[in-house]
């Protein structure tokens, strides 16, 4: 198994199988009524929080705690970085107090690549700027997989702010691996002019897209970006590319809808769409906690002299 | 007595007089003696210079040399040594330190600070408009009468078409350049490289090559309105290129320079968030990197200038949107270009060496400098091993900073000596003592 997860290129179709595999194994744990397993005990995994985002941190905080692994939450507010230390310093003391795992957000594209020279441990990217968040495409993959037999030719269109989504980025790379047909939707001046070249189509019309999806995928889209006109207002951003009742109906009936959160409902979303049968928002929440335990046990657990306890100690 | 220095059986490849062969060349003091074979030279010390290449020290139009105001990052003590020590004898400073210099006052102390501590000759470059903030021209006549012979707002680019024309316009009289560094801040704001394929996939904020196009057509038009002397400085956009070509054969007084960095790199080598190879402006694609070496070979752009741009290790060693834009190249510029353009055959030496000295010198009205290499003449000289292999490490600099886009790159060649007016500033490899 890889010793970084800084994005999807890290890691091969055999990796992600082999993730999502392990990721099966345990959901299980979650249902027990003590729902955790010894496979990462003496471990330490740092959560390194440089951006707020509470439900990214609490899915890796449970998942290392029911790997029996020393968790610490390392908020950048109130913190030696507030106080201005840099990154490379933080670092380099996280290094002397013997992490073996880095988990990393940032507002920053590549900090989790930067952190790598001076971390002698493990760095699994938890989002970084606007460059990617792995970690969010690999447990899409896996609720997309509860309902789909195969990813071969898997037919998903991700819709919003292409330009400034790491989800979109992560995922579009993950399912172009896996075989999906990646279809990228919204202005032109939220979606890079070379997203081609990442192997995706590009499509500005939601409803020619719709009927033909087995996955519709929606991305926040930030009120920030219209004080940057990139569209000119969240209305009219809503009409073109909002997920309305209407264009539900023009979904075939096994297609999906999946948003990474936190929601605009009313923007990017209608409010009853979002609570729909099909709407899977709330498994891929669970399934995160999974997805991020098997990924901790491969790159910690999954070799070296340590490994007393496996998965079913 | 006299010191005398022979340099014998070296390889003198001289533009200025179009020389290029294996000669003697002797210095007496501050000036080059004789050039010849078998030069009657009494008792000078005696240097095998079998195999080594001696050219006219190089010139460079734009560097950073941060004094006064970012002393930590380098000053003209230590930028003038690694100036030495990558064999240059003249380098334009520029102009964005803290006092800007836009004034005579912070012009003569520069001077006086090369004086005190400079191991080449340093050319104070002054700002087109005040504090660089964009709006009203500084003193050009004032600075022109104590020698500067370079305006530019770099770091900054002129926004003001209006501005831009006045400068070009006004400082006509003076014979000076008025050079851009051409970006438009509105197409750019944010960036941190280049706009295109690596920026959508690395996530980074990109500057289209448009946003330096569209200056460098605008100032074309207003050299062309003014007939004043437009200089683009380090020019990274194939785009631009043409745009200058075609303005240059229409006789507008436009010249151009870009960087070693610019020539040896592409936005594809970000891959890993090198800060060291953030610059500014960002490096392009492989296509614009091969448009600006055929631009070089062909005389499209004049020179090879360093931008030289040195920082603290610290500002360096950040997230990448967080470290400042800027790669030294004082150190490394002759062995970049002997590596990138000279070895593969897409630029001679001697062509080389009339881009980083000869028209640079001439550009700068530096008549001490970029040759001939002549009895009578300042000896401003440089002498290296153009075969010798070296990979560049954080160890072997001279500059205060570290950040250079070249390190774990293999280079070629090395300076071995360097004369300013005559004395040795680089022995045997070494910053004379």
């Amino acid at each position: 198994m890889i010793k970084h997860l800084l994005s999807i290129g890290d890691l091969s179709r055999e990796d992600v199988e082999r993730i999502l595999d392990t990721a099966e194994s345990f959901r299980e744990v979650g249902t027990r009524v003590i729902k955790k397993v010894p496979a990462l005990r003496g471990r330490t995994v740092v959560n390194l929080f440089y951006e707020n985002s509470t439900r990214t941190r609490i899915s890796f905080e449970l998942a290392a705690k029911r790997l029996s692994a020393d968790v610490i939450n390392f908020s950048t507010s109130g913190s030696s970085v507030a106080k201005g230390e840099s990154l490379k310093d933080t670092a380099l003391t996280l290094q002397a107090m013997g992490a073996d795992a880095i988990v990393i957000r940032h507002s920053s594209s590549g900090a989790p690549v930067t952190l790598t020279r001076w971390i002698k441990g493990s760095v699994i990217n938890a989002g970084d700027g606007t460059h990617e968040h792995p970690t969010q495409a690999l447990l899409d993959l896996f609720t997309i997989r509860e309902h789909f037999p195969s990813f071969e030719g898997l037919r998903i269109a991700i819709i919003g702010d292409i330009r400034h989504s790491r989800v979109a980025r992560s995922l579009t790379f993950a399912v172009s691996k896996m075989g999906g047909d990646v279809t990228l939707v919204g202005p032109p001046t939220l979606i890079p002019p070379e997203a081609p070249g990442w192997g995706a189509e590009v499509s500005h019309d939601v409803d020619a897209v719709l009927p033909k999806l087995d996955v519709c995928y929606m991305l926040r889209v930030q009120r920030e970006r219209q004080r940057q006109q990139f569209f000119p207002s969240v209305r009219e951003y809503s009409r073109l590319f909002g997920l309305s009742r209407a264009r539900v109906d023009a979904l075939p009936d096994h297609a999906l809808i999946m948003h990474p959160g936190p929601m605009n409902r009313g923007v990017e979303i209608a409010s009853d769409v979002a609570d729909l049968p099909q709407s899977l928002i709330s498994d891929q929440v669970a399934n995160g906690i999974a997805v991020r335990m098997s990924l901790l046990y491969l790159m910690l657990g999954g070799s070296g002299p340590s490994e007393e306890g496996g998965l079913d100690a | 007595m006299p010191r005398r220095t022979l340099f014998r059986g070296v390889r003198l490849v001289d533009p200025a007089s179009g020389q290029d062969g294996v000669t003697d060349v002797l210095i007496e003091d501050e000036l080059v003696a004789s050039v010849g074979p078998g030069s009657s030279h009494g008792k000078a010390e005696v240097i095998d210079a079998d195999g080594l290449v001696m050219a006219p020290g190089l010139v460079d139009l734009h560097a950073h040399l941060r004094e006064p105001g970012f002393e930590h990052k380098e000053t003209i003590g230590t930028g003038t040594r690694a100036a030495a020590a990558g064999g240059y004898t003249a380098v334009c400073a520029m102009p964005n330190t803290d006092p800007v210099t836009d004034n005579a006052a912070v012009v003569a102390e520069v001077r006086a600070l090369a004086d005190k501590s400079g191991a080449c000759e340093v050319l104070p470059a002054g700002a087109i408009t005040k504090g660089l903030e964009g709006e009203s021209l500084t003193d050009i006549a004032e600075m022109a009468e104590a020698g500067v012979k370079l305006f530019t707002d770099d770091g900054r680019c002129v926004q003001s078409s209006r501005v831009m024309r006045l400068a070009l316009e006004y400082a006509k009289p003076f014979d000076v350049i008025v050079c851009q560094h051409a970006q438009d801040e509105a197409l750019s704001e944010g960036w941190q490289m280049h706009e295109g394929y690596y920026s959508a996939l690395l996530g980074l904020a990109g500057a289209p090559s448009a946003a330096e196009t569209i200056v460098v057509a605008r100032d074309l038009a207003l050299a062309r309105l003014t007939g004043g002397r437009l200089h683009v400085t380090h020019v990274s956009a194939e785009d631009s290129i043409d745009l200058i070509d075609r303005a240059k054969r229409e006789g507008v007084r436009v010249t151009a320079d870009a960087t070693p960095h610019h020539l040896t790199f592409a936005d594809e080598d970000l891959v890993h968030y090198d800060t060291n190879l953030k610059v500014n402006p960002p490096l392009r694609t492989p296509e614009d990197r091969a448009a600006l070496r055929s631009a070089l070979a062909a005389g499209t752009l004049d020179a090879v200038a360093t931008d030289h741009a040195p920082h603290a290790p610290e500002e360096k060693e950040q997230e990448f949107d967080q470290a400042p834009p800027g790669t030294t190249g004082l150190e490394t510029a002759l062995s970049a270009v002997l590596t990138s353009l000279v070895e593969p055959g897409l630029v001679s030496l001697a062509d080389a060496i009339d881009r980083m000295s000869t028209r640079p010198a001439r550009l700068l009205g530096l008549d001490d400098h970029g040759g001939p290499i002549a009895p009578g003449r300042a000896a401003n000289i440089v002498v290296f091993d153009p075969a010798v292999d070296r990979v560049i490490d954080e160890t072997c600099f001279v500059s205060m900073a570290r950040n250079s886009a070249f390190i774990g790159r293999r280079l070629r060649g090395r300076v071995l000596w360097t004369l300013f007016q005559g004395a040795f500033t680089v022995m045997e490899g070494e910053p004379a003592r």
